[in-house]
């Protein structure tokens, strides 16, 4: 798999990290304890579109949100991540 | 050595180096051939017919194909390390010395005793390992699996390391192309000539594919010269590469393949300072698929007779070998391709017996050459091979109508049709579909990105397939950005390929399926009637297509049955998944150069050298080589070298290196901010110069690393984790800082390389220190007290850090240096700490001293540990959200008899503490139900005079004093300990204050 870094160009799979579902977003601190068990722990299994979270750890250490089908490896997107699981982006 | 006459070596032809004799040695006789021979040709060249023992039924096999897909011959090449079980004698050159075995025969290939397997065939069958040897379960490891392990199975392994490099590289290009063959070559002209960067991989050393025997036409002048001056026009343009010995084996995601090139395999072993073979990941922005077909057997009783070969086969190695593989040979064909072999074999001086065809209709012009050559043509099938292992002699025929016949030859020719080579377009789960004129799969789809051209297409013809590749080389040329022109295609005629389809003679004896994993027509029929119709069950229960060559001439004949047997269609029946590698791949290459000492990076400190002239033991943690003691003539073990280190820091002054902690410098106006939200306790309020522990929980509220930081200015910290965590913690802060907390103005660098970091330990640390750092810098409690840290200017003037820590429990300070002053900075505290009897001190001493002082480290951190289950629950503020705040207040996690870190000591002083034991009550039956906990951390504490230890121990805190039990049935070692507070040595601190 490769994928273009948006700050790097194209990369190959080996220097980047997985983490997974980019859609939770981390609750606010008056946040109950099920709403951080959600945030935490539930997580859909997507079949086909998906936003991940990848790491260039392996070139620029961006955390990046990539779009992809789970079904194909397919990669449509790949942007910065930058406060995609924060409540308010860029407060 | 000196071969004898090459008895079934034509006089003339082939592509062969006539002048290139060599040498070589199958099975102990010596044998002769030439330059350009494989072990195959060779084989056949000097008569031989018998080369293995099949792998069940200890059958006689001899050789089936010209090529990679070859079922049969596979030998035992080289000797010694470079033994290489399972080698096809049909793609392994001949070299001068050459030497290769049978496999699967005792005491050898003529004599072999395990033929008598073919008595007991019947327990064999199919699912024979899921039925017959069930019961009684003990004895399978036993009695049967040794058993079969000696009946059955294939080659030797060479038992010793592989003595031979392997590479690793990557290649990138516009268009890659598999094959070289007519549509392959086509597709690279086209490519080429439009400017796109092409790759050719060929796994032949020849390049040309099927031409190389069947000749041709192209562009009128013979295939060999149109295929000479195509390969002189390719090299002449800018960026064509063509890679010969190299398999395309596999294609992922992104345009990535795989190929495995065989660099130095036709040597005996590889010139000096150079690789085996090469594992090459090509990135292709297109590629075609140009890998051609692959001619299929027909199931018929005695099938596996040697002699018995592929059609396609037999021309290989008369037209391109120039060797014969029979003299009178017969031909059973169900098409028209077939007849191709007649032509060649009466062209190279040999005799048709006769030609068995299956089709009702046989064409005006064959019918003609057989009464010219004076052959009879039978309408039917073959029912039956006399020959054993002696080779084929006698072939029965079933006409149509009925009636048998009986035809002498010492060789049979099959052909039953073409499969297009479909791997690499079905790779990504991708289906080949059905193709009813030439009885075949062909591809359905493709990876994005990949088409198939010519006869891995389904186009047979020699005009179909350079017409194909041209405009698959043309289109994806143009597909990458490349409008050069591509002008015209090479041209030839289309041959009509007329074929009635038939896959299996039903009679009397073993008709062979899957010739690797001796499966056979009746292994199916059974399968079927035992209720595994599904392809994937049919292939599991069978083994069929499991062997090494992926049934690549078996797969579809088995479906064929399958579907004939079931009453359904072969599109109904459908195909198994395809997945790579097309070819066997050594795991060797797939390891390139990372084995042995160069299996992962090493990463040394800054004093490794230092250490390593001290005479240092050194451990792996990690990636890392930490010194772990440094012993002195005279220490009978370890542990010696360890108390004595750990005297020397409590009782004077030691050091060590601990520059192997992650190291991260945290700038920013709202840095304090983001390490309150990172962090469970607070550093926002931490003053200027000073330093203070921090504890990290992951997001489910268990303890994730722990270190301590400093802050050196208004908007600078800097931050320590655990040597295990380093990165793991960067890329967790650039996580909060980039996704969770963006709105924070603050920046991470990671410093863990930039920085030597040095711990100075021991009451006589600031002696030592004053020899290092500035005179004008003071280092009195009251100018640099306890978790105090700050820039300092060391002698000399090199700017440093320093911080009054400890983790020993001793009056300490940690200091930092750029790293490349690390070893002179080693190497000064040597000098200047020779009159205060300084001393060196590793990891283990370390590890004791942190135990005796009831620090937590890995074995505490272990993942399932809450900061209250360290003794660390007051650090969690209760003013700030943090990182693991919500879920570490799940009830679980706060429950009252969770495992709490506890101290452990030995009732009877004498014992020895052992990591891992389990903590039981006193006078309580080892088991589930009684475990409360396990010893952590152990050593043998030199203050103490005895063994000490830390434990996970259920409600231990509330337990100190209590005498429990500690059991440990691997080392067979249970005692009486006393638990106790965590902090062994110097409860209050005071030392380290002092
Ligand atoms: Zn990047």
């Amino acid at each position: 798999m490769r994928i273009v870094c948006p700050f790097c160009g194209e990369r190959e799979l080996g220097e980047f990290t997985y983490l997974g579902d980019a859609k939770p977003v981390r609750p606010a601190a008056s946040a109950s304890e099920d709403e951080v068990f959600d945030y935490v722990y539930l997580r859909d299994n997507v079949a086909g579109q998906m936003s991940e979270y990848w790491y260039h750890g392996g070139g620029c250490r961006a955390w990046l949100k990539v779009t992809r089908n789970t079904l194909t490896h397919e990669i449509s997107a790949v942007e910065p991540a930058a406060g995609v699981g924060a409540r308010k982006v860029g407060a | 050595m000196v071969g004898r006459a090459q008895t079934h070596r034509l006089e003339k032809g082939g592509l062969i180096d006539r002048s290139a004799p060599l040498g070589f040695r199958f099975d102990g006789k010596t044998f002769a051939g030439f330059q350009g021979d494989t072990l195959a040709s060779a084989l056949i060249a000097n008569g031989v017919k018998l080369v293995g023992r099949s792998f069940k039924y200890h059958r006689p096999r001899g050789i089936l194909t010209a090529g990679s897909e070859e079922p049969n011959a596979l030998v035992e090449l080289r000797n010694g390390a470079r033994r290489e079980p399972n080698t096809k004698a049909t793609t392994a050159e001949l070299y001068d010395g050459l030497e290769a075995a049978s496999q699967n025969r005792w005491p050898s290939l003529r004599h072999d005793m395990m033929a008598v397997n073919q008595l007991f065939a019947p327990i064999f069958v199919a699912g024979f390992y899921y039925k017959t040897f069930m019961w009684p379960a003990k004895f399978w490891e036993a009695i049967y699996e040794p058993a079969i392990r000696r009946a059955a199975g294939l080659g030797r392994a060479s038992g010793v390391a592989d003595p031979d490099h392997y590479d690793k590289a990557w290649a990138h290009c516009d268009v890659l192309i598999a094959g070289s063959g007519p549509a392959g070559l086509a597709a690279a002209l086209a490519a080429g000539r439009s400017g796109a960067r092409v790759i050719l991989c060929e796994e032949d050393f020849v390049v040309g594919g099927r031409p190389l025997a069947d000749g041709g036409t192209i562009d009128g002048m013979p295939a060999a010269e149109w295929i000479s001056r195509t390969l002189s026009e390719l090299a002449a343009l800018p960026d064509v590469r063509i890679m010969t010995r190299t398999t395309l084996f596999g294609v992922y995601d992104g345009g990535t393949h795989g190929a495995i090139e065989r660099v130095n395999d036709h040597l005996p072993s590889p010139p000096e300072h150079q690789v085996r073979q090469r594992l090459w990941r090509i990135v292709a922005k297109r590629s075609i698929v140009a890998a051609g077909a692959i001619e299929r057997p027909i199931v018929f009783a005695g099938n596996d007779t040697p002699g018995v070969m592929m059609a396609s086969a037999v021309r290989s190695y008369v037209e391109r070998y120039a060797a014969t593989p029979a003299r009178r040979i017969a031909l059973f064909t169900n098409n028209e391709d077939g007849w191709r072999t007649v032509e060649t074999a009466l062209g190279a001086g040999l005799q048709i017996a006769a030609v068995v065809d299956a089709r009702p209709d046989v064409s005006p012009a064959h019918r003609a050459l057989a009464a010219k050559a004076g052959f009879p043509i039978m309408n039917g099938s073959v029912g039956g091979v006399d020959g054993g292992k002696h080779g084929v002699r006698k072939i029965t025929v079933s006409l149509t109508g009925g009636a048998r016949a009986e035809v002498e030859a010492d060789g049979l020719a099959v052909s039953g049709g073409w499969n297009p080579a479909v791997g690499l377009t079905s790779y990504h789960r991708g289906r080949p579909k059905w193709q009813n004129d030439i009885a075949a799969f062909v591809p359905d789809s493709a990876p994005p990105g990949m088409v198939a051209a010519g006869a891995a297409n389904g186009a047979f013809s020699l005009g179909a397939c350079l017409r194909q590749g041209f405009a698959a080389g043309a289109a994806a040329a143009q597909d990458t950005g490349r409008s050069g022109k591509a002008g015209t295609a090479p041209a030839a005629d289309d041959e009509a390929f007329s074929l009635t389809p038939l896959w299996h003679v039903a009679g009397k004896g073993k008709a062979f399926v899957d010739y690797q994993h001796d499966v056979t027509a009746s292994d199916i029929e059974l399968a079927q009637r035992e209720g595994f119709e599904s392809v994937e069950h049919l292939k599991r229960y069978t083994t069929l297509g499991m062997a090494t060559d992926q049934g690549k001439t078996s797969n579809v004949a088995g479906l064929a049955i399958m579907a004939a047997v079931s009453g359904k269609s072969i599109p109904e029946t459908g195909t198994t998944i395809y997945r790579p590698p097309y070819v066997p791949v050594a795991i060797g290459a797939f390891a390139g150069h990372h084995r042995d000492e160069n299996f992962h990076a090493t990463r040394l400190t800054p004093s490794h050298h230092w250490a390593s002239e001290q005479g240092a033991v050194f451990v792996d943690t990690g990636l890392w080589k930490r010194a772990q003691w440094y012993p002195r003539p005279g220490e009978k073990d370890w542990l010696e070298s360890v108390t004595r280190e750990v005297k020397a820091v409590r009782g004077g002054v030691g050091f060590c290196d601990v520059s192997t902690l992650g190291k991260i410098d945290v700038h920013g106006p709202d840095a304090g901010a983001f390490l309150d939200r990172v962090y469970i306790n607070t550093f926002s309020n931490l003053a200027v110069g000073k330093a203070r522990y921090g504890l990290m929980l992951r997001e489910d509220g268990i303890v994730y690393d722990d270190g301590t930081t400093s802050r050196l200015a208004e908007d600078h910290y800097f931050l320590t984790t655990t040597t295990a965590k380093a990165g793991l913690v960067m890329q967790h802060l650039e996580f909060c800082r980039q996704v969770l907390f963006p709105e924070l103005d603050v920046q991470l660098t990671s410093v863990s390389d930039q920085w030597a970091q040095f711990s100075i330990a021991g009451p006589k640390t600031r002696d030592l220190l004053r020899e290092i750092v500035d005179p004008a810098e003071d280092l009195s409690n009251e100018g640099f007290p306890f978790m105090g840290a700050r820039e300092v200017t060391l002698r000399g003037g090199i700017k440093g850090r320093l911080f009054r820590i400890s983790f020993s429990g001793e009056m300490a300070f940690e200091i930092s240096v750029p790293a490349r002053y690390g070893d002179a900075l080693a190497r000064n505290l040597m000098l200047a700490g020779k009159p205060l009897g300084v001393t060196p001190y590793g990891t283990e001493a370390l590890g004791v001293m942190r135990i005796e002082k009831g620090h937590v480290a890995g074995p505490e951190l272990n993942g399932t540990t809450t900061a209250a289950d360290l003794g660390l629950g007051k650090m969690m503020s209760t003013k700030k959200d943090y990182i693991g705040r919500v879920m570490a207040g799940r009830e679980a996690l706060v429950a009252p008899d969770r495992q709490v870190v506890v101290g452990i000591k030995p009732v009877d002083k004498t014992s020895r503490l052992r990591s891992g034991a389990h903590i039981i009550p006193k006078g309580r039956t080892p088991g589930p139900d009684t475990d409360q906990g396990y010893v952590t951390s152990v050593c043998f504490s030199p203050v103490l005079d005895q063994w000490i230890g830390l434990g996970l121990v259920e409600r231990g805190r509330e337990r100190i004093g209590e005498i429990v039990h500690t059991h440990d049935p691997l080392r067979g070692e249970d005692y009486d300990v006393e638990l106790c507070s965590p902090v062994f040595y110097d409860p209050d601190g005071g030392r380290q204050r002092g």
